[in-house]
């Protein structure tokens, strides 16, 4: 595994609000080309990893590498200092942060848990806004209409991905009237609207139906392969996840309890023990 | 006729619509009798006609309503800052247009004043826009890090800071504190307003309908997801700010023409909240309807619940409650009838248009409409 094939590195994330530690310690890598899943009980801090790694949230301690270059990077400050209860204090003595727009612009591109399009928008428009950050434009160019061979880029763009997704007939719908399946499948083609070179899903097969889940599998393989992307998700759907996942992570209480290929963690006791209680098991 | 119907119908009907060549010569005809009605009016009423107050400060009306609906409707930031915006820009304008020969009667109390030249008219306007967005850039700094509630008390704050700072004494030389400021150029004919506040509404429906507009209405919607999205929501926001602050301060300068003195002690935070009920009843996030709210607002305010100020008598019998201040109860009414039951405004978030006419029409005659439309599809 040499180091330019790595895409994305997490190294010591802790995560703590107050005095409660929602990651601990947490080190991942993504490769080139890989889909890594992402799994564990509810409440475990998946999406606040994920948080971090987008830079919704600075992490307590820890740092976090795009493509060999440092993007997040922080220690404990203040108040923090005295409260901290993860480990490796002391490794990290410069802060980097980056806000969600640079790292987006870097090449890391997100869906929400909850779905979040633009509701009142089009499906053309939602496309067409994540095309927006890396037009060569300025307020007054885009006003006055300088930009039109930029615009027409954007425009053309937008219809192709739309077009390549199989929803160029929806493209004047407005985007909050959509059935969930299509809103899910929107937000991934939005996120690909951004040019990622890494696609973070959380949880896009939440509530849909063994045959939408199945479909949804087929695409992330088919733009993966498209667009050349590494994947990295969180996802609850066992079977979505051992289909595609070339390794998998579990978290549980925010802490990484096992991680390999999805054969070796499906039969690890911890992870067994995580998702199913063996407790419980033992009492009934 | 069912709603699926409807809809399908308005699908069949919208690669069918106008062509672009024939929209524009209707907009521009349009635009051509509306000036020209308007100059035709100024030929035959006598000046002190009513209608063109309605109208001159109508169409001033409109360019502020329409400034703050692209704070509050397109980029969903609620700021109650406008009158604030307004009295920087109407004061810019006065100062710097006072003709020097009238400057020691102006400033009587302060010598006369420190700055001794004018600017055209036109250089003017556009400071004042500049000066008033340079405002806003300033403000928006700390401010714009603040969400909802807090930002619109910032702004409001802001206002009443501005209109107590004009006032100081010891900026007379420059402000002439808290006397008014007169004898600058007005306009007489109602077509300039028209003019001037028509040409900065065009290009603030260029820039809602740009790329910048877009990552505003982004923002309005979502802003955890705009700023998934790439879009840099404190610099997006500044921008929007700053137009916004940019015409209303011109809108304020045109006031200042309209009214021909300009004091700050006028740009309470009364008047944001009449702008603001313009851009509700309008519909936040709709920019004829705030125009149209505007025309509508100013010709009851002014000329048709006038009498409601006024003790009136039927047949000999007083009516009751009619008296000095009773208009504003009125209006206090309609706000809280449109904010329970209609919403969304004249307009919601829908737009005027010479599209929208067209289809409305072939609607309303739709079994001849419906077979013209099939050798389309």
């Amino acid at each position: 595994m040499s180091e330019s094939n790595s895409v994305l590195h997490v190294e010591n994330i802790t995560m703590q609000f107050g005095g409660v530690v929602a990651v601990n310690n947490l080190s991942l890598d993504v490769n080139k080309g890989e889909i890594v899943a992402l799994i564990g009980p509810n409440g475990a801090g998946k999406t606040t990893a994920f948080n971090v790694i987008t830079g919704v949230y600075e992490p307590t301690n820890g740092r976090v590498d795009f493509c060999g270059e440092t993007m997040v990077q922080n220690y404990p400050k203040g108040k923090m200092a005295k409260e901290y209860k993860g480990e490796n204090l002391g490794l990290y003595k410069n802060a980097i942060v980056k806000s969600p727009d640079k790292i987006t612009k870097l090449g890391i591109a997100r869906t929400f848990q909850n779905i979040r399009l633009f509701s009142e928008l089009t499906v053309f428009e939602n496309v067409l806004i994540a095309k927006h950050m890396r037009a060569r434009q300025n307020i007054f160019s885009a006003t006055f209409r300088l930009n039109h061979k930029e615009e027409q880029r954007m425009r053309r763009e937008a219809m192709e991905l739309l077009e390549i997704q199989n929803m160029g007939h929806l493209k004047d719908d407005i985007a909050g009237s959509l059935p969930y399946g299509i809103q899910r499948r929107l937000e991934i083609a939005r996120a690909l609207a951004t040019d990622p070179k890494l696609l973070l899903l959380d949880e896009p097969a939440a509530g849909m139906n063994p045959q939408e889940t199945q479909d949804l599998t087929d695409f992330i393989l088919e733009i993966k392969n498209h667009y050349n992307l590494s994947v990295f998700m969180i996802e609850h759907h066992m079977d979505l996840v051992m289909q595609i996942s070339d390794r998998i992570y579990v978290l549980d209480f925010g802490s990484l309890i096992a991680q390999g290929l999805p054969e070796e963690v499906s039969n690890n006791p911890k992870v067994i023990e995580a998702y199913l209680g063996v407790t419980d098991d033992a009492e009934d | 006729m069912t709603k699926q119907d409807k809809a399908i119908e308005q699908n069949m009907l919208k690669p069918a619509g106008l062509n672009p060549k024939v929209k524009y010569s209707i907009a521009a005809l349009l635009l051509a009798a509306l000036l020209g009605g308007i100059w035709w009016m100024e030929q035959t009423l006598p000046a002190s006609s009513i209608i063109f107050t309605v109208l001159k400060k109508g169409a001033i009306y409109s360019l502020i309503a329409v400034s703050l609906n692209l704070l509050n409707g397109f980029t969903g930031l609620f700021s109650l800052g406008q009158a604030g915006f307004m009295l920087v820009g109407a004061y810019t304008y006065a100062i710097f247009t006072i003709p020097p020969e009238s400057r020691a009667a102006v400033y009587m109390y302060y010598d006369g004043g420190i700055i001794d030249f004018a600017l055209p008219v036109p250089v003017a306007l556009i400071l004042a826009g500049c000066a008033a967005g340079f405002f806003a850039f300033l403000i928006g700094l700390p401010v714009l890090r603040l969400k909802s509630d807090y930002l619109a008390i910032a702004t409001l704050g802001f206002a009443e800071i501005i209109r107590a700072i004009i006032q100081y004494d010891k900026l007379g030389p420059i402000t002439n504190a808290s006397n008014l400021l007169r004898s600058f150029p007005v306009f007489r004919s109602t077509l300039f307003p028209f003019i001037v506040a028509g040409l900065c509404i065009a290009v603030i429906c260029l820039l809602i309908n740009s790329s910048y507009g877009r990552a505003f209405k982004a923002i309005r919607d979502d802003e955890i997801a705009a700023e998934a999205m790439g879009i840099n929501l404190f610099v997006h926001k500044e921008m929007a700010l700053v137009t916004s602050a940019f015409f209303a301060g011109i809108g304020g300068a045109l006031l200042a023409m309209f009214q021909m003195m300009v004091q700050a002690r006028a740009f309470t935070s009364a008047m944001t909240y009449e702008i603001l009920l313009i851009v509700v009843i309008g519909g936040i996030g709709s920019i004829t309807g705030s125009i149209i709210a505007s025309f509508l607002f100013i010709a009851c305010s002014e000329w048709w619940l006038r009498f409601l100020d006024e003790v009136q008598f039927i047949g000999g019998m007083q009516v009751p409650f009619l008296r000095s201040g009773f208009r504003m109860v009125v209006f206090s009414v309609i706000i809280m009838f449109v904010v329970l039951f209609y919403r969304k405004g004249i307009m919601g978030t829908k737009e005027f248009s010479i599209d929208g006419i067209y289809r409305f029409f072939r609607r309303v005659f739709g079994g001849k409409a419906g077979k013209e439309a099939a050798p389309h599809e």
